[in-house]
C-alpha cells in the first residue's frame, strides 16, 4: 500500500509526471498508426514500455539543462517540452517538423528546448554529452546534462571511454541506461560479461551502482532527482541503469518475436508503468475525473498536432542545398 | 623580424587565439605538461593553467566528443589527435557527428571546433604513423580541410579556424616542424579558401598541399634553373573550401596541370582537381592532367623504401619535364 502520510512527490508533481508520460504513449501509438497508414517513411524505434525513464527525467528536469538521447529518442524529445507537431512533422517529414524534415526520426533536435540532437550510431552521443557538461564547468554555469543510451550501448568503446573522462573531470552529467533486456533482437544477457550490463561497470569507473524499476515512475523520479541533484551540486556524474521493456519490437521492420510469449505478457499486464501509475495515482486519492480530463486533454493535443502536421507542406528541393555550413549554403569551392 | 619554426608557430597560434577568446580551450593527449609529442605545444599549460589546457587519456573519441558537445555550446574547442593515423578510431565522431549535426539539426547547432593533427610521412614511422589523410576528410560534407605548408600560414590559417564557425580539420605536416621562415608579424589571419602561389610561371600549373607544395617550390627552382622551364606552384593551402578560380587562372595561363599529393593514388584529392580542370578549362588543355602520388601501398618504413614511396623533388622535375618536353 501507498504511504501517504509520507508522500515525497505529491500530488501536483505526480500529476504532471502522469501528463508527461501519457503524452509520450498517446504520440508513440500515433505515431505507429501513422506508419500503417504509409504516411512516415523510413524506419522508427518506438519507446512504448519505457514511458517513466523520459517522462521522470522531463520532469526532473530545469530549462537550459542539455539531454541527448538515442535513435528511439521521440519520447526523450517530447518530454523536454518539444510541440508534438514538431515530432510528428518531422517523422512525416514535413515543413513543421523539428528540422523541416532533414533529420526524421532517429534524429531529433531542439536546441530552444534542450534537446541537444538523437544519436543513431552507438555510443557516440555518450562522449559528446561530456562536452555539454565540460562547458557548463568551464563557463561556471549550473546546467546538468542527461544522456539516454539502450543496455546494449554498454558493450561499445565510446561507453567506457565516455565513463572515465567524465569522471576524471567530475563532470555534472547524468548517464542513463535503458535496459529494456534486449539488444536489438538479442538478449542482452548473452552477449554480456556481466549480470546488469551498466551497473556492473560502473565500480570501473568509481561510480556507484544504481539499478532501478525504470517502470516505476515514482522511483524513476526519485532517483532522477537525485542524481541532477549531485550533478548540479558539483558532485561529479552519476551511472543509472533502469529495467524497462519495450513492448513493440525493435524497429518498424521487427515485430519482437524473439521474445517469449509469456514474458512479454507479464511486462505488458502487470508492468505497464502507465497502467501502473493510474492505479497508483487512485490508491492517493487523487480524483478520477482530474486523471481522465488529463487523459481527455493530451488525446485531443495529439489529434489536433496529427492534423497540423498532415496539413503542414512537405519540404521545398532547395533544402537539399542548405546548413551544411553556418553561412547556411553547401558550396566547396568558388 | 624573427626566425619561427614551424612547430614553434603551432604553440605560437594556438596561445593567440587563447589569449584572444576566452572561449578557446585546448584539449588531447599529452598536450599540456608533456608540451606534445611533438614538442608543438610547449608553454600553453604554464600560461592558461589546467581549466584550458586540459590533458586528455588515450581516448580520441572521448576526447572529439567532448570538443563537439562544448563547440555545441557556443566554445571554441581545438582538440589534437596525436597522428592523424588515429583518425581511424574516432571517425564516427568526425565523419557521423561533427560533420553532419547541422545538417542534420536544420542549422540549429553550430559546432566551431578546430581538430588538429601531425600528418604525413618523412619520420620512418611506418604505415601506421605517416599516413597523408586529408583526403579522408574532403569527401565527407560538413567538414573543411586545411594543410598549411610554412610557419606563416600555421599562423594565419589557424586564426581563421579557431574563428570559422564551422568544424576544421588542420593537418600539420610531421616533416614541417622543423621548416623555419623569417616572420615579421605573428598575430596574422588567412581566410580558408585562398591558395597561394609559391612560384610564378607559364610553362606549367603545378597543385601542391603542405610538404608536396614545398617539394614543387624546390622543383620549380630547379626547373628554371637547369631546364629553363617557368612553372607556377599552387599551395592549396585548403582542399576544403578549394580555391578553383586560383587554379583555373593559372590553367589557363599554361595549359599543363600536374598535382602533387603525399596520399595513395587512387580517390587522392588530385583526382577531384582533375575531374574540376577537365570541366572548368578542357579547352584550355594542351595534354592531359596528370597526377604524382605515393604508389598504391601502405608506407613502409625503412629509410630508402619511405624515401622512394613518397614523391620526391627529383621526381617532381621528372615527371614535368616527361609532361613538356616527352623525355
Amino acid at each position: 500500500m501507498v504511504d501517504k502520510l509520507n508522500d515525497d512527490i505529491g500530488e501536483e508533481k505526480r500529476l504532471q509526471l502522469w501528463e508527461m508520460m501519457l503524452k509520450l504513449r498517446l504520440v508513440e501509438k500515433k505515431a505507429y498508426d501513422l506508419f500503417l497508414q504509409n504516411l512516415i517513411k523510413g524506419t522508427s524505434h518506438l519507446a512504448l514500455g519505457q514511458e517513466a525513464i523520459a517522462g521522470a527525467f522531463g520532469v526532473a528536469l530545469k530549462q537550459g539543462d542539455y539531454t541527448f538521447c538515442t535513435y528511439r529518442g521521440h519520447a526523450h524529445t517530447l518530454a523536454r517540452g518539444s510541440s508534438i507537431e514538431g515530432v510528428l512533422g518531422e517523422l512525416m517529414g514535413r515543413q513543421c517538423g523539428l528540422m523541416k524534415g532533414k533529420g526524421g526520426s532517429m534524429h531529433l533536435t531542439d536546441v530552444d528546448n534542450g534537446v541537444m540532437g538523437s544519436y543513431a550510431i552507438i555510443g557516440a552521443h555518450l562522449t559528446i554529452a561530456n562536452g555539454t557538461a565540460l562547458a557548463s564547468k568551464y563557463n561556471k554555469t549550473n546546467e546538468v546534462s542527461v544522456c539516454f543510451f539502450g543496455d546494449g550501448t554498454t558493450n561499445i568503446g565510446a561507453f567506457h571511454e565516455a565513463l572515465n573522462m567524465a569522471k576524471i573531470w567530475n563532470l555534472p552529467i547524468v548517464f542513463v541506461c535503458e535496459n529494456n533486456l534486449y539488444m536489438e533482437y538479442t538478449p542482452i544477457h548473452e552477449v554480456t560479461a556481466v549480470e546488469h550490463p551498466a551497473a556492473d561497470r560502473a565500480g570501473a569507473y568509481d561510480l556507484d551502482k544504481i539499478i532501478v524499476d525504470g517502470n516505476d515512475a515514482d522511483e524513476m523520479l526519485r532517483t532522477a532527482e537525485k542524481a541532477i541533484s549531485k550533478a548540479r551540486e558539483g558532485k561529479g556524474p552519476s551511472l543509472i541503469e533502469a529495467k524497462t521493456y519495450r513492448h513493440s519490437g525493435h524497429s518498424r521492420a521487427d515485430p519482437g518475436k524473439y521474445r517469449p510469449d509469456e514474458e512479454v505478457k507479464d511486462w505488458m499486464e502487470n508492468k505497464d508503468p502507465i497502467k501502473n501509475y493510474r492505479a497508483k495515482l487512485l490508491d492517493f486519492n487523487i480524483n478520477e475525473k482530474i486523471i481522465s480530463e488529463i487523459e481527455e486533454k493530451i488525446k485531443d493535443q495529439v489529434e489536433k498536432a496529427t492534423e497540423i502536421s498532415m496539413a503542414s507542406p512537405i519540404p521545398e528541393i532547395k533544402e537539399i542545398y542548405t546548413d551544411v555550413w553556418a553561412n547556411g549554403g553547401s558550396e566547396w569551392h568558388n | 623580424m624573427a626566425q619561427l619554426t614551424y612547430r614553434a608557430s603551432v604553440s605560437l597560434a594556438i596561445a593567440q587565439s587563447m589569449r584572444k577568446d576566452q572561449k578557446v580551450f585546448f584539449i588531447g593527449e599529452d598536450v599540456g605538461a608533456a608540451g606534445g609529442v611533438f614538442k608543438a605545444t610547449v608553454g600553453l599549460l604554464e600560461e592558461f593553467g589546467k581549466e584550458r589546457v586540459m590533458d586528455a587519456p588515450i581516448s580520441e573519441q572521448a576526447i572529439l566528443g567532448a570538443a563537439m558537445g562544448a563547440a555545441m555550446t557556443g566554445l571554441r574547442p581545438i582538440a589534437e589527435i596525436m597522428f592523424s593515423d588515429f583518425l581511424a578510431v574516432c571517425w564516427d565522431i568526425v565523419a557521423n557527428q561533427i560533420a553532419k549535426t547541422r545538417y542534420m539539426s536544420d542549422g540549429q547547432i553550430n559546432i566551431p571546433l578546430v581538430i588538429r593533427t601531425a600528418n604525413g610521412g618523412g619520420s620512418k614511422f611506418g604505415a601506421q604513423h605517416s599516413q597523408s589523410l586529408e583526403n579522408w576528410s574532403m569527401m565527407i560534407p560538413g567538414l573543411k580541410v586545411v594543410a598549411p605548408s610554412c610557419p606563416s600560414d600555421v599562423l594565419g590559417l589557424m586564426d581563421s579556424a579557431v574563428k570559422d564557425p564551422d568544424p576544421v580539420i588542420f593537418y600539420e605536416h610531421k616533416s614541417l616542424y622543423a621548416f623555419k621562415e623569417e616572420i615579421e608579424q605573428t598575430d596574422i589571419s588567412i581566410p580558408i579558401g585562398e591558395a597561394n602561389t609559391l612560384h610564378e610561371g607559364k610553362d606549367i600549373t603545378i597543385i601542391g598541399l603542405a610538404l608536396m607544395a614545398q617539394r614543387a617550390k624546390e622543383a620549380a627552382f630547379i626547373l628554371k634553373d637547369k631546364h629553363d622551364i617557368n612553372a607556377k606552384v599552387i599551395d592549396l593551402r585548403s582542399l576544403v573550401p578549394l580555391d578553383l578560380q586560383t587554379i583555373k587562372k593559372s590553367v589557363i595561363e599554361t595549359g599543363h596541370v600536374l598535382t602533387v599529393e603525399e596520399n595513395p593514388r587512387l580517390c587522392g584529392w588530385g583526382a577531384e582537381i582533375s575531374s574540376l580542370i577537365s570541366e572548368h578549362c578542357f579547352k584550355n588543355l594542351k595534354g592531359p592532367v596528370t597526377r604524382v602520388t605515393t604508389p598504391h601501398v601502405p608506407l613502409p618504413s625503412a629509410d630508402i623504401l619511405e624515401d622512394n614511396t613518397i614523391p620526391s623533388v627529383e621526381l617532381i622535375v621528372n615527371e614535368v619535364i616527361k609532361k613538356l618536353k616527352g623525355e
